[in-house]
């Protein structure tokens, strides 16, 4: 059984209009997926597709309207979604933990970054106080934040964005965390610190035999940080697999038309075809989702398509989609470990 | 030359702190060319100074020193009264397209506003003009009479477009122009743009920090660090053979999206310095891999490496690769 497993999960925002009327936007629907320690995920998928909201479904984030009115989230062998808020807490920052986007908000102005890492030791490790201060030195230490003496006592203002965010994965890993949930962690950096960032995020989810998921709209990261990748399109996920299956036999033709879209497939002289809209989350179209978007689109696209295998442990969710034959397979496709 | 639309030549820009003798330099010594037809691409992290010379060179705000011609005029020190006339020859397109348009405005009289502005149209031409521009940037005539609200970020991209294309400029300023747009959105602006480019034979400054957005639609790419141009080459050559460390650092950074294809594993340490405290001699030095004791000294000067590509790295000379050496280790 792998650490964290989703089924069928279904997350919805419901509230009522101006005119009280009762509306409901399917954001998410039927997402699965399973990850085991040791490995990256990578979720990618455009603005709305509902990347980030799988993560905050998964920790229990979510804040009305948005509920959840489906499915499960085995993590560890117990499903997160029956947990009381109390028993959450003690999961969330501990065995989960989570690194967002925008380091400097995410950091509590007041307090020395010392003391926050001590803070969320404290929070859920307990102990002596001079433990927790060794452990956020050696946090520290781990993250590449040079001179950590100093660095302990200075305010989160005095940080640049690269350190904040090391200061935040170090915060992350304080409670040695079983899965650590990245949300477009290098999105606001410079390249140059982006790479530094993920080098050293790949580097701590071996050493410390952690899951992790990578959410991110940059493809490349994907292409070089990841072990397995979820395509997600209108709170679907529409094609998963691993990496190089994905990226280099990609079934579903949305993925295909993503694909295509990056700079340097466009400077080969690839045409984008993606056009129009993702389709209404009030009004979702019956069958596949994406048939407004798709070039291949037949009379069978007005019925839910299955997710079919393509290879093994590659699967597609388009009536299309065809299993490959083994030979047309790339040697070392699968890297499973 | 003729065909050179903007010159500038050692342009500096120097922002007050507010405390006594001490400036963020933003801008330190910039020459450049940007010819008719032609895209100049310019790259850079944040803090390197690359919309400050967007906004310095169509005067938005004024050089501290150096001098900037437009289409055989020197514009340095034109008064503003002088400057809005020649606008109309240069646009500006901004990175949001949400904030950079009226809210309150509809789409049609925002694309007609530069018209109105530059060429005193009457409503009836307006309208008529406004429409031929959506139509030309691939934006439904139905959206004219909506508000910003009702479009996505990549329908008012277009209509940014839209109205910097509506009175014919010479030159096009694009300040980051695709990075809040999707993928798949994205793909679609930069091909109106490069038709765009051929027909209107307008010289564009494209100003990117994304070295696949640039590769894809620049001819010349200038790399820029902390203000200075360190190198500046023909597109092909920056993803080939750059020659400057800090270029070498930049691409090795680039994730490409295929999986199958090799980085170079060179990744620099630290971030880059603040502006308002430069470092000495080479602005690279501190994190460089290459950097000699005489890098903290001297200035090293821009050379010419082949024809269009120049470099301003003293250890060049030695044949110091830093990637080739990376393969090595």
């Amino acid at each position: 059984m792998s650490l964290l497993c989703v089924s069928d999960l279904k997350t919805h925002f419901i509230f009522r209009d101006i005119d009280n009327q009762l509306r409901e936007a399917k954001a998410l629907n039927n997402i699965s997926l399973s990850l085991d320690a040791g490995r990256i995920l990578g979720i990618v998928g455009e603005t709305g597709a509902g990347k980030s909201l799988t993560a905050q479904s998964i920790c229990g984030l979510l804040r009305p309207p948005a509920k959840i009115v489906g499915g499960t989230v085995q993590f560890d062998g117990q499903d997160l979604l029956t947990l009381s808020p109390d028993e959450l807490n003690e999961i969330r920052g501990a065995d989960i933990a989570m690194v967002v986007q925008n380091p400097r908000s995410s950091l509590d102005p007041l307090t020395r970054i010392g003391d926050q890492l001590v803070r969320i030791h404290q929070t859920h490790s307990g102990g002596p106080i001079s433990v927790s201060q060794r452990k956020a030195l050696e946090m520290m230490v781990a993250v590449g934040i040079p001179d950590p003496e100093q660095r302990q006592k200075a305010w989160p203002h005095e940080l640049s964005g690269g350190m904040a965010q090391r200061v935040l994965i170090a915060m992350a890993l304080m409670n040695e965390p079983k899965l650590l949930i990245a949300d477009e962690p290098t999105t606001g950096l410079d390249v140059t610190v982006q790479a530094q960032i993920l080098d050293l995020l790949k580097e701590l989810v071996l050493q410390f035999n952690m899951a992790s998921m990578i959410i991110t709209h940059d493809l490349g990261i994907v292409a070089h940080y990841c072990d397995e990748v979820a395509v997600m399109f209108a709170g679907e996920i529409i094609e998963q697999g691993s990496v190089r299956d994905v990226f280099l036999n990609a079934a579903h033709p949305y993925t295909q038309s993503l694909l295509a879209s990056t700079p340097e497939r466009l400077s080969l002289g690839s045409k984008p075809q993606i056009g129009g809209q993702p389709p209404d989350l009030f009004n979702l179209p019956t069958g596949c989702l994406s048939q407004d978007r798709c070039a291949f689109v037949t009379d069978i696209c007005k019925t839910t398509p299955p997710f079919k295998t393509i290879a093994d442990g590659h699967s597609a969710r388009c009536h299309h989609a065809k299993p490959k034959k083994a030979k047309t397979q790339k040697k070392g496709s699968r890297s499973d470990g | 030359m003729a065909d050179v639309i903007l010159s500038a030549k050692n342009l500096v820009k120097r922002f007050p702190t507010g405390k006594a003798n001490s400036f963020v330099n933003a801008v330190n010594g910039v020459d450049l060319e940007i010819k008719r037809g032609q895209v100049l691409g310019m790259v850079g992290e944040s803090g390197s100074g690359k919309s400050t010379i967007g906004r310095t060179i169509l005067r938005l705000t004024d050089p501290t020193s150096g001098q900037i011609h437009f289409d055989g005029k020197d514009i340095t020190d034109l008064p503003s009264n002088k400057i809005r006339p020649l606008r109309k020859d240069m646009q500006m397109v901004f990175q949001d397209p949400w904030s950079a348009l009226n809210p309150r405005m509809k789409i049609g009289d925002l694309i007609a506003e530069p018209l109105k502005i530059h060429y005193k149209m009457s409503r009836s031409e307006c309208a008529d003009r406004a429409e031929a521009l959506a139509k030309r940037v691939s934006l439904s005539t139905d959206f004219l009479t909506r508000t910003p609200n009702a479009l996505s970020g990549g329908q008012l991209q277009r209509v940014c477009i839209a109205r910097a294309i509506a009175t014919n400029p010479k030159l096009i300023i694009l300040d980051e122009p695709t990075s809040s747009l999707d993928l798949s959105v994205r793909a679609g602006i930069l091909e109106l743009l490069q038709e765009i480019r051929d027909e209107t034979q307008a010289g564009f400054l494209f100003i990117s920090h994304d070295l696949g957005t640039i590769k894809l639609i620049s001819d010349q790419i200038a790399v820029l660090y902390l203000g200075h141009i360190v190198e500046q080459l023909p597109k092909d050559k920056l993803f080939e053979d750059p020659s400057h460390p800090y270029s070498q650092a930049l691409l090795s950074a680039h994730l490409p999206s295929d999986p199958n294809e090799k980085l170079n594993k060179l990744t620099l340490t630290g971030e880059i310095p603040s502006p308002i405290d430069l470092p000495s001699g080479c602005a690279f030095h501190t994190r460089c891999p290459v950097a000699v004791d005489d890098c903290q000294t001297s200035i090293p000067m821009s050379e010419k490496i082949s024809n269009g590509h120049f470099a301003s790295c003293s250890q060049i000379a030695h044949g110091n690769n830093i990637i080739q050496r990376a393969d090595k280790i």
